[in-house]
């Protein structure tokens, strides 16, 4: 690699570069190219201080968004953040015309083909295409054989990856043509870009991106089958294991669909239906994530647990649209880039305008011979994808490929251009590709004006991968006229219909929403409780102090924060101190505060795309906060960490109260909480009846701190807590929001608004069971606990807790079967 | 010979199915020696909705999905079907299979598209040197091509052991291969990995066989079962069957319903449920001689 430190390389120009590379911002004189000259006035303006500093800011902003992609196969590598830098890469006027004609053309030409494979097969018939290309490809879909979608348009999206050789000429390295991936993150780059360089951005004359996504609206929404009324739009996704999944949730958030899972889909006389909690309903076009093989377990791959069984059959009904064609996977290998140019003459009529890197498909006698004496020198891949590891010597790899020649093929290394990379306080060049996105539309090809540029991590890596830990950038492709501000939302003049309900929510993502608020409100009870014990935990004091810590200990303990063993009163400090740790650092103990966090953020992570990014970034920080490594016990150092808990806690909890629409997400979310914390309160106070001394005032005021009442408490009596009047305030006080009472009667407004069918019939199982509790709990009097000498073990408070301690999981089941209810797909073959 | 065929499948649910769907191929083809003169497809519960059409191999399926909740389906497919003798080729006769292997090894021309399919790889068989060289004894340099697979089926069927219970319908062929036993269907997919193998064409033909009562007895109702071969490609005698658990080249007495790649083509009756539990399956297949009008 090169470096080139600012400024001297803006200024004079660093010395030629050694190798044969293109320099993408540097030329042949050793000069800054001309479109790239004010991005380097720009950054020299800023200072070295200023450049640190909003490089850090871009990697914050990265984190905060949760940009993510998931590698596989690696322990640490689910959410991996993204690799961002901050320098875009740029693309002159004149230059991008040229790409974009390119790739027009290319698109165009691989969409023809697509149907005259998935059709007719006139090209297999003339010669032009070696029928093994079709017919080796285990992903010919034969089942969309025949399937003609609306418009003629089998490639919706396509995406071709392309680099810059030595000659300064573009060459496309590869065909996206299966679900091409890369468009989010393009967008989520740019968003990060233009708010960490916006002087720049704004001088630059930069495309925007977001004209192309409102064509892919209204294109998308076009391939309706039946086009009255408004469309529904789903994303259909593999779920979040999958790498990409981050990308799937941004885009459906951005472009207003709703993300789904196959199991949230269900096809029914040959139409394809969203369960959602108030029923059914259709769905007319499906953006899918998810393989073309995987997408249907009736009639493509059985094994599959992904797709939607019964979609081709609705598809080839005409009943729904999906995007792209089922099927469309075979376009992307390899082996057909060979005979591109035959058969760009032969079905526009017009020479290839952007080459494909040098390939040899080994079905061909020439270029079979050509790559058995080239073996060490070509990059030989399986020619139609699949995982199977190469050959380990080159002498098995010459074996397989004349067992079965045409499932190999071979291509020339490139030597990729360099581009300018931001790394900290250097820039360096390192090779980059580009990937560049096509929508179609029945009225031709677009390209977006932009792309994913990844940079490789040496200066000469062939094929830059985001799996092997390289970078991404933003494309700015630069205009000679002022750009146009386009905005995803719909033009201000446009009639729109009012609406005070939004999108059904699907069963799964109230399933969701529901474990995230009983997880959120889990997190805030462990941390009070244990804030409460710490505080009363000291090595000093001991002696009366540990009279009080007892009955908290036991409360973490039957919370599972702790061990059952640290009960014991015959545990050591230093055992106690261990116990500790593990409680709140350990993310392997079911119960610790940090294995209650992750579990949110994964949750949260879920239903991304139907929440906001303020309540996002609280989750992660409350993430980022407990995910501390711990080895040694220091009691301030874990109360701190408690405080902030408990802060970013009541931060989330407030954006959801303040910025949550009341609609079916927040009420589900909302349920869980109230479910949670009836539950922790029964805990605590549970444990303080059966406590050694129950009236003491110790005990008393832990658990009006824990319940978050001491203020109330203080501010109603002007005493001493008094075991009476606290039991009142946090049983029964229907104005506190942290009471029993105030819980139940949340529990039953949400209970009447869920939808639910026979809604005149009688009360439904989980209303009479949360009846049951509200009529034990408001004919308490809690005067029973002021006589002196009560068994207060035996109390009817005690029996009403016992009550409400047993009936809420039930509850939470009773929801969890109405409106969760998972199918559980099987398959049957004879 | 004249058949009047019940193919009878029968499903028991642990649990009620909510919804299913199915994709069935059951009815015969017409083509070749074989004419269907007629065919019906019962289906308890009733469907909700219900569809045929040719899939890419030219069989018939239905596709069907029924949205009652249901612990039993019951599908009874019925047609009445006449074969033609076989008039044996001469095996001597056909042409040596390495000019058919010749023919079919990249690049191909593109008139043998169509056959050149039936030589790649499919979801259920895989080809790998492994199956040529197990095979190879019965190809040498200067055997005909049907010589060489009529020694290949007899050699499958005395190496190979059929075992109803060493294999299930999504047994792996690596498995049959190595445990060197199973059903007609995993016969038929080791005969096709052998002939890819070696570059040469196979399909797999799902169909009925007629179990010839011994003399003096009624036959068996029911005693019968689907059965599955393989049929290869020869360039003078077109597509020729051989079943191999039989060791016999089919005639008048097999009856096909299905061809395709490998089994996961031509399942007869497969589905995917929402719901069911554990399931229980009976299949009950009549292969039913019409009396009187043997041709």
């Amino acid at each position: 690699m090169k470096a080139l430190t600012l400024p001297s390389a803006i200024q004079t120009g660093s010395e030629p570069a050694s190798s044969l590379s293109f320099r993408e911002a540097v030329g042949a004189d050793g000069l800054p190219r001309g479109h790239w000259r004010s991005l380097w006035q720009e950054m020299e303006a800023l200072g070295p201080q200023e450049r640190l500093r909003r490089f850090e800011t871009a990697g914050r902003i990265i984190h905060e968004q949760g940009v993510t992609y998931n590698v596989y196969g690696d322990a640490q590598g689910m959410e991996r953040p993204w690799e961002l830098d901050p320098l875009p890469m740029l693309v002159s006027a004149p230059e991008w015309k040229q790409i974009e004609r390119g790739l027009i053309q290319r698109a165009t030409l691989i969409n023809t083909l697509m149907g005259d494979c998935y059709g007719a097969q006139r090209f297999i018939r003339s010669g032009d295409l070696p029928p093994a290309l079709l017919f080796a490809q285990s992903d010919f879909l034969r089942a969309s054989h025949g399937i003609k979608p609306g418009g003629g348009v089998f490639l919706n999206f396509y995406a071709a990856d392309i680099a810059r050789a030595p000659d300064g000429q573009w060459w496309v390295l590869s065909d996206r043509t299966q679900i091409p991936t890369g468009a989010g993150y393009a967008l989520a780059n740019r968003l990060v870009t233009a708010r960490v360089l916006p002087e720049a951005f704004r001088e630059n004359q930069v495309h925007r991106l977001a004209g192309f996504f409102r064509t892919l609206q209204s294109s998308l929404a076009g391939s309706a089958p039946q086009p009255l009324g408004e469309p529904r739009v789903v994303v259909l996704t593999p779920g979040p294991y999958n790498e990409t999944y981050f990308e799937q949730a941004y885009l459906a958030r951005y472009l207003g669909y709703s993300l789904v899972e196959g199991q949230d889909l269900t096809v029914q006389n040959r139409r394809v239906y969203l369960k959602t909690l108030s029923g059914l309903e259709q769905v007319d076009v499906i953006l899918r994530r998810v393989d073309d093989a995987f997408c249907d377990p009736l009639e493509l791959r059985n094994d599959s647990i992904l797709g939607v069984s019964g979609l081709t059959e609705a598809i080839r009904a005409g009943h729904v649209a999906v995007s792209n064609a089922l099927g469309s996977g075979i376009l992307q290998s390899s082996a057909f880039r060979p005979f591109l140019p035959g058969l760009c003459r032969a079905i526009l009529g017009e020479s290839l305008l952007m080459p494909s890197v040098a390939t040899w498909w080994c079905g061909q006698q020439d270029a079979r011979e050509a790559v058995l004496l080239n073996v060490e020198n070509l990059d030989v891949r399986p020619a139609f994808g699949g995982n199977s590891p190469l050959p380990k010597t080159f002498d098995d790899l010459r074996r397989a490929i004349q067992f079965a020649p045409h499932k190999w093929s071979a291509q020339e290394r490139m030597q990729f251009s360099l581009t300018p990379c931001w790394e900290r306080d250097a820039i360096v060049e390192r090779p980059v590709e580009l990937r560049v996105f096509l929508l179609g539309t029945p009225d031709g090809y677009i390209v977006m004006p932009g792309g994913l540029a990844r940079t490789g991590v040496s200066s000469s890596s062939f094929g830059i991968s985001m799996q092997n830990g390289g970078a991404s950038k933003d494309t700015w492709v630069l205009s000679e006229h002022p750009v146009e501000e386009v905005s995803l939302l719909a033009a201000a003049d446009t009639p729109v219909e009012i609406r005070r309900v939004g999108n059904n929510l699907p069963s799964r993502l109230a399933d969701n929403f529901f474990w995230m608020g009983r997880y959120t409100e889990r997190l805030d009870a462990s941390a009070r409780a244990l804030r409460a014990a710490l505080l009363r935990f000291s090595p000093e004091t001991g002696g009366s102090e540990l009279d009080l810590l007892q009955p908290l200990l036991r409360i973490l303990a039957v919370q599972e924060q702790l061990p059952a063993e640290s009960v014991r009163e015959d545990r050591s400090v230093e055992a106690l101190e261990g116990d500790f740790l593990d409680a709140i650092y350990n993310e392997t103990r079911p119960g610790s505060l940090r294995n209650i966090a992750s579990r949110v953020c994964r949750l949260a992570m879920l239903v991304r795309d139907r929440t906001s990014n303020d309540l996002w970034r609280a989750l992660s920080q409350l993430e980022d906060s407990v995910a501390v490594e711990m080895s040694s016990w220091s009691a301030g150092e874990a109360i701190g960490l408690l405080n902030r808990v408990l802060m970013l806690s009541s931060s989330f909890k407030g954006i959801v109260r303040e910025n949550m629409t009341r609609a079916q997400g927040w009420r589900f979310l909302d349920m869980g909480q109230r479910i949670e914390r009836a539950l922790s309160l029964c805990n605590l106070l549970q444990e303080s009846l059966s406590a050694s001394h129950p009236r003491s005032q110790g005990l008393l005021e832990s658990i009006l701190e824990i319940a978050d009442s001491t203020i109330t408490y203080r501010s109603r009596y002007n005493l001493v807590p008094n075991l009476m009047a606290v039991y009142d305030l946090v049983l029964l006080d229907d104005t506190n929001p942290r009471s029993m009472l105030f819980q139940l009667l949340q529990l039953e407004k949400h209970l009447d608004r869920l939808p639910r069918k026979g809604a005149q019939g009688p009360a439904s199982p989980e209303k009479r069971l949360l009846l049951r509790m509200l009529n034990a709990l408001k004919l308490l009097d809690p005067s029973e606990l002021g006589v002196p000498g009560a068994v207060l073990e035996r109390s009817e408070t005690a029996g009403v807790l016992a009550l409400v301690y047993d009936s809420m999981p039930r509850l939470s089941e009773l929801l969890a079967v109405t409106y969760f209810e998972h199918s559980h797909i099987s398959r049957t073959s004879a | 010979m004249e058949y009047e065929l019940i193919h009878r499948t029968e499903y028991r649910y642990s649990e009620p199915v909510t919804v299913s769907q199915h994709a069935a191929r059951l009815e015969p083809l017409f083509e070749g020696r074989q004419e269907l003169s007629g065919f019906s497809l019962g289906i308890y519960p009733k469907p909700d909705s219900i569809s045929s059409r040719q899939d890419y191999f030219g069989n018939k399926v239905t596709v069907f999905g029924i949205r009652e909740l249901h612990r039993k389906l019951v599908v009874e497919a019925r047609s009445r079907v006449v074969v033609k003798p076989l008039t044996p080729p001469v095996p001597a006769l056909s042409p040596l299979w390495t000019q058919l292997a010749a023919r079919l090894r990249d690049p191909v021309s593109p008139q043998d598209a169509g056959i050149y399919e039936f030589c790649m790889d499919s979801p259920m068989v895989q080809i790998s040197p492994e199956f040529a060289q197990w095979a190879g004894p019965c190809f040498g340099a200067s055997t005909p091509l049907l010589t060489g697979i009529g020694m290949l089926m007899e050699r499958l069927y005395t190496e190979f052991e059929f075992d109803p219970v060493a294999t299930e319908v999504a047994t792996p062929l690596e498995q049959v291969w190595k445990k060197r036993r199973g059903v007609c269907q995993d016969f038929a997919h080791v005969a096709i990995a052998c002939l890819r193998s070696l570059g040469l064409p196979a399909r797999y033909v799902s169909g009925y066989l007629r179990t010839i009562p011994p003399e003096g007895q009624p036959r068996m109702q029911g005693a019968d079962a689907s059965h599955a071969w393989f049929s290869a490609y020869c360039p003078v005698n077109g597509w020729v069957d051989f079943d191999p658990t039989n060791n016999l080249m089919p005639s008048d007495g097999h009856i096909v319903v299905a061809v395709g790649r490998d089994y996961s083509d031509v399942s007869p009756l497969c589905g995917i449920l929402t719901g069911g539990g554990e399931h229980s399956l009976s299949v009950a297949v009549d292969v039913l001689p019409v009396e009187g009008k043997g041709r």
